[in-house]
């Protein structure tokens, strides 16, 4: 029966996916990023540079500074040429590793690198708190929609949504730092994983409502396919009906959605990191913007802007493994 | 094959079992029904909508929270930027009922006012958002091809940009920031999931048949895309506007919480909720009560928007 | 299974004795809770299925057919439950038995073959595995052995290198493939009992013949008992030994196959008997003016082709009251197109071609693996017809055959690559702006889906007003004069029209999409599968309005269409298209009755159901796709009283 509507591209028979495909499509996305990362990056630097007062302002403090070294400083910073100019030097250099020096004197990759790990582990334990929690969460409410079970589980992820992340971290350093003392009130240098469990679940918490809620539906929905039917006719029991085939098909949008998440959560870690004091990325953003510093403003959010690019390519990869309907030719 | 012997049996008596008529009446073929009365899909998605109790205690919340922001000084005589210095760290009572701040003001005011400032930030970033995000999206969607894919990039460079991220390095930006600042700039990095996913609902629709035979009625482009795509795409982008609004509060309160948002002067419950930080332990209620009021009215937007996709939800929807 | 498996299947007094049914339903209700309150979806059912033998439960749509089968093995919904009566399965209650038991039952003892191939495999697995998972849960094998058996299994249901095959996924196979995995899984662990819930309608006709034909072949030889859930009753009739007929969810008759085709006893099933278009074998007449014609409801079940005059109003053509024009009897189907167009029996009319259709070719380019290697693909290639005036022509293929996309290209929504589209003479290839929607008023589509084709934001009255108000026709109050008048056309109450899509059947809103259609008053109207979505019924029902209309208003139509059965009830001159190019085209009568094309036979001989002898009706008898073809026995005169038999016009027989 010819069903499709209009418009009508009539498809010869799938070819099988072969390597070049998947090279194509990989080298694809990749083509995909690049203007996404130029302009990216570009609007970011307008932001940071236009419309800002005097770095050099910035870098002098409130000590006088006189004109040939503020030319001298100028021409450092290239501020001396045009914007457009200035991001493309900026966006050499950082492809050469060179992110330039920040206003303290230290190198900005070496304060990055510094810092970053810190909050790869925060972002680490966020994302494992949120799929954990969030699935399982999210699998129970979507197998029992409808329930008590169900209603609750929804409210609770309705709540966490609604109350901001500080709220929640304040919430949470006051209860089980200040008064159960049961975590560390303040984080500080060099975390260890144990130290970071409270801020990450603070950070990972909203991301868990939302994957809850994502599980739910995608369960709820793949409960009632058809091909659960035919697989429960074939004699399979519920167990096996919901482990072989309601469970995988119905994980691969949440997969895809933390995985992203990853992305998603460096960039939020700035609050949390606030919160609890500990130097990651996040905190030195915000002391970047606290003192108008926009080499490092720049940086960071580039960096952040790359990690969330790649971890969405990575997604889009995970996404081909996971569902082989994904024509890698598409 | 199976080995077993193939059990075959016939039915015994070849009964021609006919039903009485009166059991079944026939009716016409295809009769029409005249008994319900006209319903358009929005009106029969309003219905749905009043029969869902998730939907009557959003919107009695929401009513609520619109005459707060509207009328604050009805609910108190206390004015929330007087702060009186003497009357600082005052438990509740009958002149100040939430009590006062470290500063000396009142707390019941200066959350009844900081509805005003959530209510305006979020309604008006939402509208904003939602016309970049909608036209942008709209556009994407119908007129594919090249133009998407430029429309999809940029989409997709405004989506790197985390909301609070990049409204962190604009809000720094600008000397002297106030509440129209804050929706322009939330606006402008909030548009996104709009745009993404109007451009989705207008694909879906575009290719249906009454837009095509629109076309072949006789219909140009834009009437297709005015009269007929956008009327049918609109509803997931309406549910996606509605929680939107109350992200963007959040994203707001983030911001004053941050000290770039919304200056000290005005009243906000995230500087309110910043400022009550250093009391938490002596004075928890002064950290309650605005972050209480901040998770209600987020609270019932996003519920409200649960309630309209149900209300919408083509699955559930006659056909 | 044909006519003579059906007559081994008469009562044998001798055998039956100490039989025991393998499933016995007894009262069966079933009801449904919704927002709207409780529905009862099937209200005191009984049957019963013997060992081996296939009985077809045919219904509509909401007749219930499908949920009293998947009752059997409690697979109803949620929120459906069965609320009395009993189910009986080897002689032991079923119907309250905890779940635990009718898990042992399910795949082992009682099989399924789902409705549609498409979403009952999951996409994620292997289909191999699929069925490999099928016999492991019932215990039948495991591991290596259970993939051994799993190929095999795929092999024993038709499908071709089973071995590679079994290691893809769903998306690799087409429909038919699927299917037969779907009835591999189904049997995986030899049932007793195997629901069929429409099989095959998803289909194309000639793979639904060939996978109906493995699959009784394969439960034969199993001696597996088969209940066939189908919308049509000829498929039935040729499948099954015993029919039941559901109706709202009542079982309204029952019995042997034959029997109940040849002698139906209640109205319903004489009504759906009439209207079955697979049974049907006459172009429709319009009746104004033919006395005999009248039908009351299955009283006149017998005389085919039947004709109920609606409630028609608006002036009459009187030349054109019976315009059932035929064409000349060429000799060679491929000078066709060359030819000057069919000639008329009724001089009124005029012989001149309204469309003309000449070279159409269209090219998609197919994207390959990298995107600077595209392939063309011609799905449209060379097609080269006319459209008498006031005459219908069809287009007829399988999916992928090009046929839509012809259409489109007459509707000029898409650009043919070469070739001509000719209006009245003039080309219209080129036309843009305002000629095109000048020419738009006068060619106008009906489209398949019912569902889709009205805006469901839009009143009907908006949407029968709206092509009034795009070209800038009459004021409001003509305008809403024209609405009353296309509704009453098309046999609808005027008060329809401040009611929206929603409100509406398939069947009605197909019928508002007509009324917007005729509208602007066009001279041609396309109609791309526009009765394909519909049931029998309501099919038959809006062929008979088409067919008044045309006869009315002297339309032209074009008439898009996979099912063989339709072009014979409403096409003057028909077109065979197979991967986008016609492989036959003459008057319906000469590819029905000589068909020079093995495609064309092959499709003849799919027509489920078109070999069965009913009263009053003529059989088509194309066996094989490379058999000779027998000449169609027309049976006597019962028909022909006082209808105007085309055919005998075309002096063909």
């Amino acid at each position: 029966m010819d069903g499709r509507l209009f418009p009508f591209f009539p498809r010869p028979a799938l070819p099988q996916p072969k390597v070049t495909d998947v090279i194509w499509y990989i080298g694809r996305r990749l083509l995909q990023m690049i203007p996404v990362f130029l302009g990216a990056t570009l609007i970011v630097y307008l932001m940071a540079f236009v419309s800002s007062g005097d770095p050099i302002a910035a870098i002098a403090g409130d000590k006088p500074i006189s004109p040939a070294v503020a030319d001298k400083l100028r021409a450092q910073y290239n501020l001396d040429k045009p914007v457009l100019i200035q991001w493309l030097i900026y966006l050499g250099n950082l492809f050469q590793g060179d992110f330039g020096i920040g206003f303290n004197g230290r190198p900005i990759i070496d304060q990055i690198k510094a810092a970053f790990p810190v909050t790869f582990r925060l972002a680490i334990i966020a994302v494992v708190i949120e799929s954990v929690f969030g699935v399982v969460a999210g699998v129970i409410s979507g197998l029992k929609k409808g329930t008590l079970i169900d209603t609750t589980l929804l409210m609770v992820s309705l709540l966490v949504i609604a109350v901001p992340t500080f709220v929640i971290g304040f919430i949470a350093q006051f209860v089980l730092g200040v008064q159960l003392g049961v975590a560390p009130v303040n984080v500080g240098r060099d975390p260890s994983w144990q130290n970071l469990l409270v801020p990450g679940a603070v950070l990972g918490a909203v991301s868990f409502a939302y994957v809850l809620r994502l599980t739910r539906t995608s369960i709820a929905e793949v409960a009632t396919a058809d091909h659960v039917r035919t697989a429960t006719a074939k004699g399979l029991s519920r167990g096996g009906v919901v482990s072989k085939h309601i469970l995988r098909n119905s994980l691969i949008p949440v997969v895809t959605f933390i995985g992203a998440d990853l992305g998603a959560l460096m960039g939020g870690a700035i609050v949390t990191e606030g919160i609890f004091n500990i130097s990651g990325i996040g905190s030195l953003l915000f002391r970047a913007i606290i003192d108008g510093e926009s080499p490092m403003i720049v940086s960071v959010v580039t960096l952040l802007v790359i990690i969330f690019l790649v971890a969405n390519l990575i997604v889009d990869l995970l996404y081909a493994v996971l569902d082989p309907r994904i024509r890698y030719a598409k | 094959m199976r080995s077993e012997p193939v059990t075959r049996s016939v039915r015994p008596a070849a009964t021609h079992f006919v039903a009485p008529l009166d059991e079944t009446p026939l009716q016409a073929v295809d009769a029409v029904d005249t008994t319900s009365a006209p319903r358009s899909m929005w009106a029969e998605a309003g219905r749905n909508l009043v029969r869902n109790p998730v939907f009557l205690i959003s919107a009695a919340l929401i009513v609520v929270i619109l005459f707060v922001a509207a009328f604050p000084g009805l609910l108190t005589g206390q004015d929330p930027n007087y702060g009186d210095i003497s009357k600082a760290n005052q438990p509740p009572s009958s002149e100040h009922p939430f009590g006062t701040t470290r500063q000396g003001y009142d707390v019941l005011a200066r959350v009844l006012y900081g509805t005003r400032t959530s209510v305006m930030v979020g309604f008006f970033t939402m509208i904003l958002a939602t016309l970049i995000g909608g036209v942008l999206g709209a556009l994407a969607g119908y007129v594919g091809g090249v133009f998407d894919a430029i429309l999809s990039r940029v989409t997709d460079i405004f989506f790197a940009i985390p909301l609070i991220l990049g409204a962190i390095v604009i809000a720094n930006r600008v000397e002297s920031m106030n509440v129209p600042m804050v929706i322009l700039v939330l606006g402008v990095f909030g548009w996104t999931n709009v745009a993404r996913i109007m451009r989705g609902s207008v694909i879906s629709v575009k290719n249906q048949d009454f837009v095509t035979a629109s076309t072949a009625l006789g219909a140009n482009s834009v009437t297709n895309l005015v009269k007929h795509v956008v009327p049918n795409a609109i509803a997931p982008v309406i549910v996606t506007a509605t929680v939107n609004l109350g992200v963007y509060i959040v994203a707001e309160a983030t911001l004053s919480f941050l000290g770039v948002g919304l200056p000290a002067s005005s009243v906000s419950w995230g500087g309110d909720i910043s400022d009550a930080r250093p009391a938490l332990r002596t004075q928890p209620m002064m950290l309650f009560y605005p972050s209480m009021a901040l998770a209600i009215t987020v609270l019932s937007f996003i519920m409200l928007g649960d309630a309209v996709r149900d209300a919408l939800d083509p699955k559930a929807r006659k056909r | 299974m044909t006519t003579s498996t059906n007559t081994a299947a008469a009562p044998d007094a001798g055998s039956a004795a100490g039989n025991d049914p393998l499933l016995e339903i007894s009262d069966l209700e079933i009801t449904f809770g919704t927002t709207n309150g409780e529905v009862r979806a099937v209200r005191g059912a009984s049957l019963s299925v013997y060992p081996g033998e296939t009985v077809a439960i045919v219904g509509e749509s909401g007749s219930g057919k499908s949920t009293t089968a998947m009752s059997i093995a409690r697979l109803l919904p949620k929120n459906g439950s069965i609320t009395g009566g009993s189910i009986r399965f080897g002689g032991r209650d079923i119907t309250a038995v905890p779940t635990r038991e009718i898990l042992a039952l399910r795949g082992s003892e009682i099989g399924l073959v789902p409705q549609d191939p498409m979403s009952n495999l999951n996409p994620m697995w292997k289909v191999g595995a699929q069925i490999t998972e099928a016999l492991a849960a019932n215990g039948v094998a495991r591991g290596a052995k259970a993939r051994a058996r799993s190929v095999e299994l795929l092999e024993e249901a038709g499908l071709p290198d089973a071995a590679r095959r079994a290691n893809q996924y769903p998306h690799e196979f087409s429909g038919g493939m699927k299917q037969r995995a779907l009835i591999a899984m189904g049997l995986a662990a030899r049932p007793k009992l195997l629901i069929a819930d429409e099989p095959t309608s998803a289909l194309d006709v000639t793979v639904q013949q060939q996978i109906l034909d493995h699959l009784d072949t394969l439960t034969e030889e199993l001696g597996v008992a088969v209940l066939l859930i189908t919308h049509d009753l000829g498929l039935a009739a040729e499948r099954a030994q015993h029919l039941v007929v559901m109706y709202k969810g009542q079982i309204v008759e029952s019995g042997p196959a034959i029997e109940l085709l040849q002698n139906p006893q209640h109205p319903y099933t004489k009504r759906l008997i009439a209207a079955a278009p697979s049974l049907a074998s006459r172009r429709l007449v319009s009746g104004s003016g033919t006395p005999a014609a009248e039908e009351t409801d299955g009283a006149s079940a017998v005389q085919r082709p039947t004709y109920s005059a609606p409630k028609l109003s608006g002036p009459k053509v009187p030349s054109l009251t019976v315009s059932t024009p035929t064409g000349p009897t060429p000799t060679d189907p491929s000078t066709q197109a060359e030819h000057a167009g069919p000639q008329f029996g009724y001089g009124e009319v005029s012989s001149d071609a309204v469309i003309q259709v000449q070279d159409l070719t269209k090219e998609f380019p197919i994207r390959g693996n990298v995107p600077w290697r595209t392939t063309p693909f011609t799905a449209v290639d060379k097609v080269s017809f006319e459209i008498a005036r006031g005459t219908t022509t069809a287009i007829v293929g399988e999916s992928g055959s090009g046929k839509s996309t012809v259409a489109q290209m007459v509707l000029k929504l898409l650009e043919p690559t070469s070739g001509r589209v000719l209006f009245e003479g003039k080309d219209v290839t080129t036309y843009k702006g305002k000629e095109l929607k000048s020419l738009r008023r006068r060619v106008q589509p009906i489209f398949q889906n019912p569902y889709g084709t009205l805006d469901p934001m839009y009143s009907i009255y908006n949407t029968i007003e709206e092509p009034l108000r795009l070209h800038g026709i009459g004021d409001a109050k003509s305008r809403e004069a024209k609405v009353r008048d296309l509704l009453d056309k098309v046999a609808l109450p005027a008060e329809m029209m401040r009611r929206y899509p929603n409100e509406l059947s398939g069947g009605q809103r197909q019928r508002i999409a007509i009324a917007r259609a005729l509208a602007l008053d066009p001279e041609v109207v396309i109609c791309d599968e526009a009765v394909s979505a519909l049931d029998v019924l309501v099919q038959s029902q809006v062929l008979e309005l088409l067919n008044d209309l045309q006869s009315e208003l002297g339309l032209s139509y074009l008439f898009i269409t996979h099912d063989l059965a339709v072009v014979r009830q409403i096409a003057d001159r028909t077109l065979v298209m197979e991967k986008g190019k016609v492989v036959e085209q003459g008057t319906t009568d000469e590819v029905f009755h000589a068909p020079q094309q093995d495609y064309t036979k092959r499709l003849l001989a799919a027509i489920p159901g078109g070999s069965i002898p009913l009263a009053g009706s003529e059989t088509i008898d194309v066996d094989a796709p490379d058999a000779a073809v027998e000449d169609e026995q027309v049976d006597g005169s019962p028909q022909d009283d006082g209808v105007i038999d085309p055919f005998s016009e075309a002096g063909h027989v």
